[in-house]
């Protein structure tokens, strides 16, 4: 339990209760198929101007969700997920911003996804739950910003997945973004990246519980696999600095046991990971997430061009990466950054010191809390707050 | 590209070296700065001459500083060369006190000319009497006002006088179309002008490529 203390602090946006809206209009998704009617569950965090101009939204990665700053309840031991960044006097500063915080289409906290009943079937989507594209999301987010009010978004912001998201808005709609901050992201995966997911993806297919994604209906949960996919994706979001730091090769009991229980303290945090992991994630979303993540590639629909993929765009840009981001490399950033300056389009670009590996965009780092908060501050002013 | 209309950096006082380069530069260019530090001078250009471009810096810091001062800030190593920039898509490439500071200073006056139509550097003169002074005299390094640091920690590790730089500008076939020494406070007067390798604390020149 959260001290009240702690709820109640200055610069937490406290108690906050997530809303659903109900969408009847027909949304049409890259893979073909169209989703009659869906709900998007999301959480806001400040007050919309009466000029609508002061709103952002945050886009969340691959197991995030709308959740993104203060508590739904005295009882939880965590708030949202970028609590470090969103609140009164934060970078995301909710005494200037309205901020917005969307649960995606396929998630599994709310918004329509493989949990959510069929309505033309009356039992859960499961596997049969269309696999959504990042373009998709945008999609779907920009009827939500039609519903909200919000002509024009002052910024865009997301990191990783989120990071991507961002990155087609502005491609996609590019009058309605003035600021796109992409963080820790990459304008498409590598071969390397996509061999992760697949194992990721295999892990929960190949357990015997998963039946054929219907496990809802067997009332089981393919707890190994999903595990399993979650101490690999563990691995590959922590830097091996970070995991020498924070483990090295500390035995739990002191000595080795010649057995295949756990004994390197690393091994119990994986694990450990991984069952909690089980606990507050559905196994189907997380193989549609992955997907999302390995279909993206802008530049696809531009001859294989990132350039003129962005050459519409007309937001600034600030783009941010980590050094000891192994998964989206500072490199990934600049492949950004470069598409950007070949069309002159402004654009910043942070390179912050950080071992925290991937994960680091989560995380309160001085230099980069400092970054995103020169760069709100030119946002605020720039639209008048 | 938008020009941002505030510019907290430009408030105080603009160094006059910094004053000198601005005269140099015509408005409504693209301009593109090489260690850029905390983004003063762009941010000047910005206001004064509607310039657009960017800022490269190494400097966590001064990344920070630049964003805020609205100035788009890539955080780069110039030892890296300027490979993310096509060729002459910028009019000026500007680069302060920072020449003496990097690995390959010849290879990034090569780089300036490649993206940019004209260069700008200032440097340190060693060729100042003072610098003469300390080696001839106490037969120890210079460390002086323009170059405080002892040789052991300086940054300065590719020092040159205005000769040298001359010299390596005729080898590359590079035309100085301006030059310009000052005083640590950035002054300059006539005697200065007679004697520039003597007199000069710090070198200011504007260059192109020979056609």
């Amino acid at each position: 339990m959260i001290e009240l203390t702690e709820l109640l602090s200055a610069d937490s946006v406290g108690l906050v209760i997530p809303q659903t809206l109900h969408f009847d209009d027909a949304l049409p998704l890259d893979c073909g198929r169209t989703l009659a009617s869906y709900d998007l569950v999301y959480e806001t965090y400040g007050e919309l101007n009466a000029a609508g101009s002061n709103a952002v939204l945050i886009c969340h990665a691959l197991s995030g969700d709308h959740h993104a700053a203060g508590y739904h309840n005295a009882e939880d031991r965590k708030p949202g997920w970028w609590d470090s960044c969103i609140g009164p006097g934060k970078p995301f500063d909710t005494r200037h911003f309205f901020v917005v915080s969307v649960n995606n289409l396929g998630g599994c906290k709310g918004s329509t996804g493989p949990t959510t009943i069929n309505p033309t079937t009356g039992q859960p989507y499961g596997p049969d739950f269309p696999i959504v594209t990042v373009k998709d999301w945008v999609r779907s987010q920009v009827r939500l910003a039609d519903r909200l009010g919000v002509a024009q978004w002052a910024a865009v912001i997301g990191g990783s997945l989120g990071g991507m998201q961002v990155l087609q808005w502005s491609i996609d709609y590019p009058a309605r973004i003035r600021h796109a901050l992409v963080i820790a992201a990459a304008p498409k995966l590598s071969a390397q990246n996509i061999a992760f997911n697949e194992v990721a993806r295999q892990a929960i297919m190949s357990d015997p519980d998963f039946h054929e994604g219907h496990y809802y209906a067997h009332d089981m949960i393919p707890r190994r696999g999903l595990m399993l996919a979650r101490m690999l994706g563990h691995i590959t979001y922590l830097s091996d600095d970070l995991m020498r730091a924070k483990f090295g090769r500390e035995l739990r009991e002191g000595k080795l046991n010649f057995g295949f229980d756990v004994e390197f303290q690393v091994e119990s945090y994986l694990r450990y990971q991984g069952r909690a992991f089980v606990e507050r994630f559905d196994a189907n979303t997380y193989l549609l997430m992955t997907k999302a993540l390995d279909y993206f590639d802008p530049a696809s629909d531009y001859n294989h061009d990132l350039s003129a993929a962005l050459q519409r765009v007309t937001a600034s840009f600030l783009v941010v990466a980590f050094t000891g981001d192994w998964r989206f490399a500072p490199a990934r950033s600049r492949e950004i950054v470069r598409a950007l300056l070949d069309g002159d389009k402004d654009v910043s670009y942070a390179e912050i010191e950080a071992n925290e590996g991937h994960d680091a965009f989560l995380m309160p780092i001085p230099r980069y809390m400092e970054v995103l908060d020169a760069y709100m501050r030119r946002v605020a002013a720039e639209v008048g707050l | 590209m938008t020009a941002l209309t505030t510019h907290p950096s430009t408030q105080v006082a603009l160094r006059p070296d910094l004053d000198i380069i601005s005269e140099w530069i015509t408005p409504g260019s693209r301009v593109l700065d090489l260690g850029c530090g905390d983004g003063t001078l762009l941010a000047h250009l910005w206001d004064t001459r509607q310039v657009s471009g960017y800022g490269l810096e190494i400097d966590s810091v001064n990344i920070a500083k630049c964003i805020r001062a609205g100035v788009n800030v890539i955080q780069t190593d110039l030892d890296a060369g300027l490979s993310d920039f096509d060729e002459a898509s910028f009019d000026y490439v500007v680069m302060t006190q920072t020449l003496q500071a990097v690995y390959y200073p010849a290879r990034l006056l090569d780089e300036m000319l490649r993206v940019g139509r004209e260069g700008i550097v200032t440097f340190p003169n060693f060729g100042h009497w003072r610098c003469r002074m300390h080696v001839a005299l106490r037969g120890r390094m210079p460390v002086s006002r323009t170059l405080p640091e002892e040789w052991y920690n300086t940054p300065n590790i590719h020092l040159c006088t205005l000769r040298d730089f001359e010299a390596l500008c005729a080898k590359k076939g590079i035309r100085i179309l301006q030059r310009t020494v000052v005083d640590y406070a950035h002054h300059s007067n006539f005697a200065m002008s007679l004697l520039p390798n003597l007199l000069g604390e710090i070198a200011l020149y504007r260059f192109q490529r020979i056609k």
